[in-house]
């Protein structure tokens, strides 16, 4: 056996090989991102394209993960920059004086409310996922159960035990969901609602992908969940229709920013200024009905034309401090007796 | 004859050279286990003090959590379903180690193997099977319905899933536990004509009891910390690990979240306590003089013990193979059509190319480095004398790691090896940093799985060798190793597996280069590909399972060449 330090040498060492392997010719980008990897490979190239000298080195995980990430690593910043995150998240970022304002010299295409309102902004929006309801037509017909239109529709007997939603304290798009509730009906009309709607969910889940997944999967008939993964979904063959419910929708944006202290910091500015492009924003349009610059996105087969105008008025910076309140209320409301309800 | 020992010790009087190598050797253990450990530790758990802006706040978040109605059901629901898993593992995992240890089953070696492979995949995929055989569109639904059981999702398919993952944590444990024993106490008895239950109770459980200790309080406290499972399996049943998931990546409250990671130490605090204790009253079951044991054929016993073992491999292999089922599968549940799509979707989305060469890395320089490590930290503790102001901490230092949510620990790697100031800081990004937070996640099991090995051999062959100067490493050497080989292939195979599939802590360590293949499956499984992350994880596991079959071929050569004393007439 070798003596202990032999095998820290050892470790070191190894330590010592792979951080000799970054050098290489070309500018390194480390960029955090939530994009699904599909998306990540064509943005990438559609960059490549106008910056071949500049290489992305992604880091890909989930919101929550890359947002907590971001936050540890604070006192000594890795990545250059942020892409593809939830402005919910970045507004949080910055209001921890993490971001580096930047205007894109793409900035005016970009509809103000599709922004951080600062100028120069600390982050700018690529694209929109509104809250969209996941409804598993097999499943219904068994039940015989009917197809549902508005929110108000969901609180109906007819659906008890068959709804899945994202539990706000886990998920972002849980939280647009009840942020737009409140906005839709106030306080105490937000809070009956979701009383009434509680009575009916099965399940509040971890993510906000998974009340889509499972409905696709027919574990429950209905999922609230997110326009991309509804359009995932559906794609893939799952038997599901996709619910805009008429009275309003949450919603957030995937968004950018440059991270303060990036040493990279003309490499990044370039990446800003090409994902603000038009071009950047007809590849975002491929995944996504709607996106920052007006107009750009060609209609998507399974979302309605007057989508956009379904969107609740949201304030990223308001819904982040009254965050804590709101989701305190809703543990007390809903968590502390959560067990299945017979 | 234990007193007459215990007494020859204190005699000599001079610290020998040889003993300050093993104190300087133990130093080393205590400084890594300081550096790798305890550092990220309290760089997070500090935050539990701290308010949002960094200051120091008192307890005014612990307050402020205690205050939180839902506490109460997280707390309960956690010790409850945790107990229950336990109670129910414990003893199906001790007779499974009995069959292995003390009886002529037949195909040892394959059951035992099987008996591991829900470590070989990710805990996700156990509870997506679990999903697949008992959720709604479940295919034994109705047969779980009929016994009362109105949904899998919950606490049931919590008990479940943790009983299938954490049988084999225990049963490594329990197997080195009964795998040394004094064949001359069994004689003795049976000279005697003592009953097969009273040597049952005064001989086998007594030679195992601290092996049984260490694995109830494992077990309790994987429960405790896991999130995995209560995350896709658990529906709304709260636990402390998933309000940890809720806290941190939900609202990026490190603070509330810190609060809630110091409550789940107390399980391994606990242990720390009870494993003094139990050491206190162990007594080396391999004295110099003793025979070893080995089971002789008894048909009713034999047939029993394979039957009941082979109900328990069916089992496992029935989750595994929904597994497999699901992977091939074209669209569960509405189009079961055979289709290799999810491994093509898998292994280009992942880009599995780079992510699986690194993950193998890992997992062998984790098996290699976290073995010795281990096992040598296990030695000094157990075998040198002095320095003994640094054991308990060491001692406590090794059993904390279980109680360590992993996403507890990545974030503690942060802000500990990210942050400026420190001379590690070096090893941030790197695979280095992956592997020892590895090798510090699973340090406890092998810990005590060294442990149980080493303290069935007697004292006196260190005792001997000292007085024949024969400085103690050679001993280690030329005796312990030899005799321990079984457990540290056990150990290594354990580390290298693990590797393969973990995900909580690494998730927040890996740079560009150094993505791990476990990792996708979790994003696979996020992003709706059910299919394409069950393919993932059985390509894992069939990789982990080759590699279990070249261990098999390692612990065979070893057992021939080292196990020999055993057969000896």
């Amino acid at each position: 056996m070798k003596p202990s330090f032999g095998r820290f040498a050892f470790l070191l060492g190894t330590a010592l090989v792979a951080g000799g392997a970054l050098a290489q010719g070309k500018t390194q980008l480390l960029v955090y991102t939530a994009l699904e990897t599909d998306q990540l490979k064509a943005y990438e190239q559609g960059f490549y394209r106008e910056n071949p000298n500049i290489e992305i080195k992604w880091v890909r995980d989930s919101t929550g993960v890359i947002t907590a990430k971001l936050l540890a690593e604070k006192a000594n910043p890795q990545a250059d920059a942020v892409m593809g995150v939830a402005a919910s998240s970045l507004a949080l970022l910055n209001s921890q004086g993490m971001l580096q304002p930047y205007a894109p010299i793409n900035l005016d295409a970009i509809m103000t409310k599709y922004r951080d309102q600062k100028n120069p902004p600390a982050w700018f929006g690529m694209d929109v996922w509104g809250a969209t309801v996941c409804f598993n037509t097999v499943e219904a017909k068994k039940r015989g159960i009917p197809k549902p239109e508005t929110w108000k529709d969901l609180t109906k007997p007819a659906y008890k035990g068959q709804i899945v939603m994202p539990n706000p304290a886990s998920s972002g798009t849980g939280f647009f969901d009840v942020t737009a509730w409140l906005t839709l009906w106030g306080e105490k009309g937000g809070w009956d609602y979701m009383d009434k709607l509680h009575a009916n969910i099965a399940q509040y889940t971890h993510s906000g992908s998974k009340p889509c997944n499972q409905a696709a999967a027919g574990e429950f008939t209905l999922g609230i969940s997110f326009e991309y993964r509804a359009n995932t979904n559906k794609a893939k063959g799952a038997p599901i229709d996709l619910i805009f419910p008429k009275e309003g929708l949450g919603w957030d944006l995937e968004a950018f920013a440059i991270h303060k202290g990036s040493k990279k910091l003309e490499a990044a500015k370039k990446l800003a200024d090409w994902a603000s492009s038009k071009d950047a924003m007809i590849l975002y349009g491929a995944n996504f009905a709607i996106t920052a610059q007006p107009g750009v996105a060609k209609p998507l087969a399974n979302v309605p034309a007057d989508y956009e105008e379904r969107l609740v008025k949201m304030d990223f910076t308001k819904a982040a401090a009254s965050r804590e309140r709101v989701l305190a209320e809703w543990n007390k409301r809903y968590n502390a007796k959560s067990e299945p309800r017979k | 004859m234990a007193a007459v020992l215990d007494s020859a010790a204190p005699v000599r009087q001079r610290v020998h050279w040889t003993d300050r190598t093993g104190h300087l050797a133990l130093a080393a253990i205590a400084l890594a286990l300081a550096a790798f450990l305890a550092g990220p530790l309290i760089a997070i758990l500090a935050q539990s003090v701290e308010d949002s802006r960094g200051e120091f706040a008192g307890l005014d978040n612990f307050f402020a959590y205690f205050g939180t109605p839902a506490l109460a059901q997280s707390l309960w629901n956690s010790v409850w379903v945790a107990l229950l898993v336990t109670a129910i593992v414990l003893p199906a995992a001790f007779l499974f180690a009995c069959a292995i240890a003390r009886s002529c089953m037949p195909a040892k070696a394959v059951f035992r193997t099987i008996a591991l492979t829900p470590l070989l995949a990710p805990s996700l995929l156990s509870a997506i099977s679990f999903i697949y055989w008992f959720g709604n569109q479940g295919v034994l639904k109705d047969w779980m319905q009929a016994l009362g059981i109105e949904q899998i999702y919950g606490a049931p398919g919590i008990v479940l899933s943790q009983i299938f993952s954490v049988f084999p944590h225990v049963l490594m444990i329990l197997v080195t536990a009964l795998s040394l024993a004094d064949a001359r106490l069994y004689e003795a008895a049976d000279a005697l004509g003592t009953s097969r239950a009273r040597k049952f109770f005064t001989i086998t459980l007594p030679g195992a009891k601290y092996g049984v200790a260490s694995a109830a309080m494992v077990s309790f406290t994987l429960v405790i910390t896991d999130f995995g499972i209560p995350k896709v399996i658990g529906g709304n049943f709260n636990v402390l690990a998933t309000d940890v998931f809720q806290l941190v990546i939900g609202q990026q409250d490190f603070q509330k979240g810190a609060v809630v990671a110091v409550f789940l130490l107390a399980p391994a605090l606990l242990s720390f306590v009870v494993d003094r204790f139990v050491q206190k009253k162990q007594t080396s079951m391999l004295t110099a003089r003793a025979v070893p044991y080995a089971p002789k054929p008894r048909r009713g016993f034999d047939l029993a013990m394979t039957a009941y073992c082979l109900a328990v491999a069916l089992l496992m292999c029935a989750v595994l193979g929904m597994a497999i089922f699901a992977s091939f599968v074209k669209f569960w549940p509405y189009d079961l059509s055979f289709s290799l799509r999810h491994y093509v979707f898998g292994i280009i989305d992942g880009e599995v190319n780079v992510a699986f060469l690194n993950s193998l890395k890992l997992a062998f320089l984790t098996a290699t480095a976290g073995t010795a490590v281990v096992f040598v930290g296990a030695y000094l503790m157990e075998k040198t004398h002095g320095a003994d102001w640094l054991r308990p901490g060491v001692q406590l230092l090794a059993l904390l790691p279980m109680a360590v949510p992993g996403l507890v620990l990545g974030l503690g790697y942060i802000f500990f090896f990210n942050a400026p100031q420190n001379p590690l800081n070096f090893l941030y990004h790197s695979l280095a940093i992956l592997v020892l937070c590895t090798v510090v996640h699973f340090y406890t099991t092998g810990h005590l799985t060294a442990v149980t090995a080493l303290k069935a051999l007697d004292a006196e062959f260190e005792s001997v060798s000292a007085s024949l100067k024969v400085p103690f490493w050679k001993t280690f050497w030329r005796v312990t190793l030899p005799i321990c080989t079984p457990a540290l292939v056990d150990i290594s195979r354990y580390f290298f597996i693990n590797a393969m599939t973990t995900i909580s802590a690494v998730v927040f360590l890996y740079a560009p280069e150094t993505r791990l293949v476990s990792i996708t499956i979790l994003n696979l499984d996020e992003a709706g590909e059910i299919g394409a992350a069950a393919a993932m994880a059985v390509l894992i596991a069939a990789t982990s399972l080759a590699v279990c079959i070249l261990y098999l071929g390692i612990g065979w050569l070893v057992e021939r060449r080292t196990q020999a004393w055993r057969n000896l007439k």
